[in-house]
């Protein structure tokens, strides 16, 4: 029996620190790590409270982020509730194998703090590592603060864990700006977090040896297609699933999270569309532009950036004029991907609004209320020309002579 | 003895080794395929199958045991109960778990499995070896009618 953790209604704590609580209160049974910055007191304190007993637990040090991805997915097809962290490089290292355990359908839940991908060697906050999951087939929510760090990763196991999703899930926060920012969380209790995320039920387990089975089947031409496109329809599947756990988190806690946020939306001309942190800069720009100077500026933030919220992204923006969004990763020679995603939603909308990309932010640059609010007005500009004026792919808060690609050919 | 206890099927209701592993059969649409592509090795309740021969085992459709990759081989062993001392030597070695054993007695080879590498024969202590490669169409009668003599030692 696990010893009893004092918890204080308001607590501050940083966004690892508030990850790690939730991986205590789920009572996850295995954390196979190799700690990488920023994201290494995640991992760090699951070992304390295991090694202090806090939490019946294990953790499994391993040699790199490969195996450590690799002890989740033993343990997670063992049956057991599996979880560690990890950002930029080990992410990249842990590639491969995120794609078998989204291919198994195993339900680890992966908290990433975001950070660059060298090189050059950065340890700061952009989206590399999470833009390189994006076709992994994981679900991916997205954090902003430490609250929500901790928060989505309770939901994240119920998520993963139901039996009509059965998915690994990522819970994103951004490198430092989140992790390393202490913040006032309210935690729930232990019984209340436990009780919300429930007993982990199996599926498949092979530690169940009236039922032996195999995991890693190899498959060519004749059956891989069949089993990505069931996968794929499972992640497209999870989505009223996702809004069902989130509704009930909101029942239990009064804090309500949408797969898209709208901020100042509902009679906004120009829009932010981001992910992250920015999402925060981008409000504050927003409200200061409406009493300031009446523009009528509102923030779309992605909360689930994989499954692709394309029906709520285009409801969300559907009277907007002009749009800007946001890709905090370096696109290496097309259209930021978060750009073209949203772009390709809003392309079937009524009234096809106008769509400029930003890159910014790579390697923790910060990304200032002033220049949201200089982007605001960009879009206001465009909408008085008519057609975008500006070039429609542009960098934000970059040195140098001004960097851009191609031009709108409409207006 | 007779070709077909070289080729061993250990009981009439032993489902090893009935259809070919081929691209193209049994197709299904996306919507029947297993979650996450995990297969069930048993139909049924396996509790304790351990302890079952494998004649005994209910193997599923999805086992390799029931499956064949005898085309796979251009070489085979062929066993020589005359000779063989039964040392298990060749069953602890296999790779495929292709030499059948019951009571510690080496009764024959599991041909749907067994992909011709050739471990059973280089571990065979006998003199001569009582497990020898033959060319796959070789037939049994006479890869035994031209068994090697034993050798005599070298002075």
């Amino acid at each position: 029996m696990a010893e009893k953790y004092d918890l204080q209604e308001r607590e501050v704590w940083d966004g690892n620190f508030a990850a790690s609580q939730a991986l205590r209160q789920a009572q996850v049974d295995v954390v196979a790590a190799y700690p990488i910055t920023p994201s290494t007191p995640i991992v760090e304190n699951y070992g304390s409270y295991v090694a202090n007993g806090y939490i019946d637990g294990e953790f499994v040090m391993v040699e790199s982020e490969h195996a450590a991805m690799s002890g989740c997915i033993g343990a997670s097809a063992s049956g057991g509730r599996v979880s560690t962290a990890t950002s930029s490089q080990g992410f990249a290292l842990m590639a491969e194998v995120l794609y078998q355990a989204s291919g198994m359908r195993l339900p680890i839940v992966l908290n990433v703090v975001n950070r660059a991908l060298a090189s050059p060697l950065n340890v700061r906050g952009d989206h590399a590592d999470m833009y390189l999951g994006r076709d992994s087939g994981w679900i991916q929510l997205g954090s902003f603060n430490a609250q929500e760090a901790y928060d989505l990763a309770l939901c994240a196991f119920r998520i993963g864990e139901h039996h009509d999703v059965r998915l690994p899930v990522m819970v994103h926060q951004d490198g430092f700006i989140t992790s390393h920012t202490a913040q006032n969380v309210y935690p729930l209790t232990d019984e209340a977090a436990y009780k919300f995320v429930g007993e982990f039920k199996g599926v498949d387990d092979m530690l169940d040896f009236s039922r032996p089975v195999t995991y890693g089947a190899q498959t060519e031409e004749d059956w891989h297609f069949e089993h990505k496109a069931k996968q794929h329809k499972a992640l497209m599947d999870s989505r009223p699933i996702i809004d069902q756990v989130l509704a009930e988190f909101k029942e239990l806690t009064g804090r309500e999270y949408k797969r898209v946020e709208s901020y100042n939306m509902e009679d906004a001309d120009v829009a932010i569309v981001a992910l992250g942190t920015t999402v925060e800069t981008a409000r504050v720009a927003a409200e200061q532009l409406r009493k300031d100077e009446g523009i009528k500026a509102g923030v779309v933030a992605i909360r689930c950036f994989r499954p692709f919220p394309f029906d709520e992204v285009r409801e969300a923006l559907a009277n907007t004029k002009s749009i800007a969004v946001t890709d905090r990763s370096s696109p290496g020679g097309a259209m930021g991907a978060f750009f073209n995603e949203v772009t390709a939603a809003m392309y079937t909308s009524e009234n096809r609004p106008m769509v400029t990309g930003f890159v910014y932010g790579l390697g923790g640059r910060d990304f200032s209320i002033d220049e949201a609010k200089r982007i605001y007005k960009e879009q206001m500009a465009h909408i008085e020309a008519g057609h975008i004026t500006t070039q429609i792919q542009q960098f934000s808060g970059l040195r140098g002579p001004k960097l851009g690609f191609f031009e709108t050919k409409r207006g | 003895m007779s070709v077909e206890a070289h080729d061993l099927k250990l009981l009439a209701n032993d489902n090893r080794g009935l259809s070919e592993l081929e691209n193209g059969t049994g197709l299904v649409g996306w919507h029947e395929v297993t979650q996450g592509s995990i297969l069930p090795s048993f139909d049924g309740d396996a509790t304790g199958i351990a302890h079952k021969k494998s004649e005994e085992r209910t193997y599923s459709g999805y086992n390799s045991y029931t499956a064949t990759v005898a085309s796979w081989r251009v070489e085979k062993p062929v066993y020589n109960r005359d000779i063989c001392i039964d040392c298990q030597n060749c069953w602890v070695w296999c790779p495929d778990t292709s030499i059948l054993s019951r009571d510690k007695q080496m009764i024959g080879i599991d041909y749907d499995h067994c992909k011709g590498c050739g471990v059973c024969v280089e571990v065979c202590p006998t003199n001569p070896k009582s497990l020898l490669m033959f060319v796959e169409s070789t037939p049994f009668e006479d890869a035994l009618s031209t068994w090697p003599e034993k050798k005599k030692k070298e002075k």
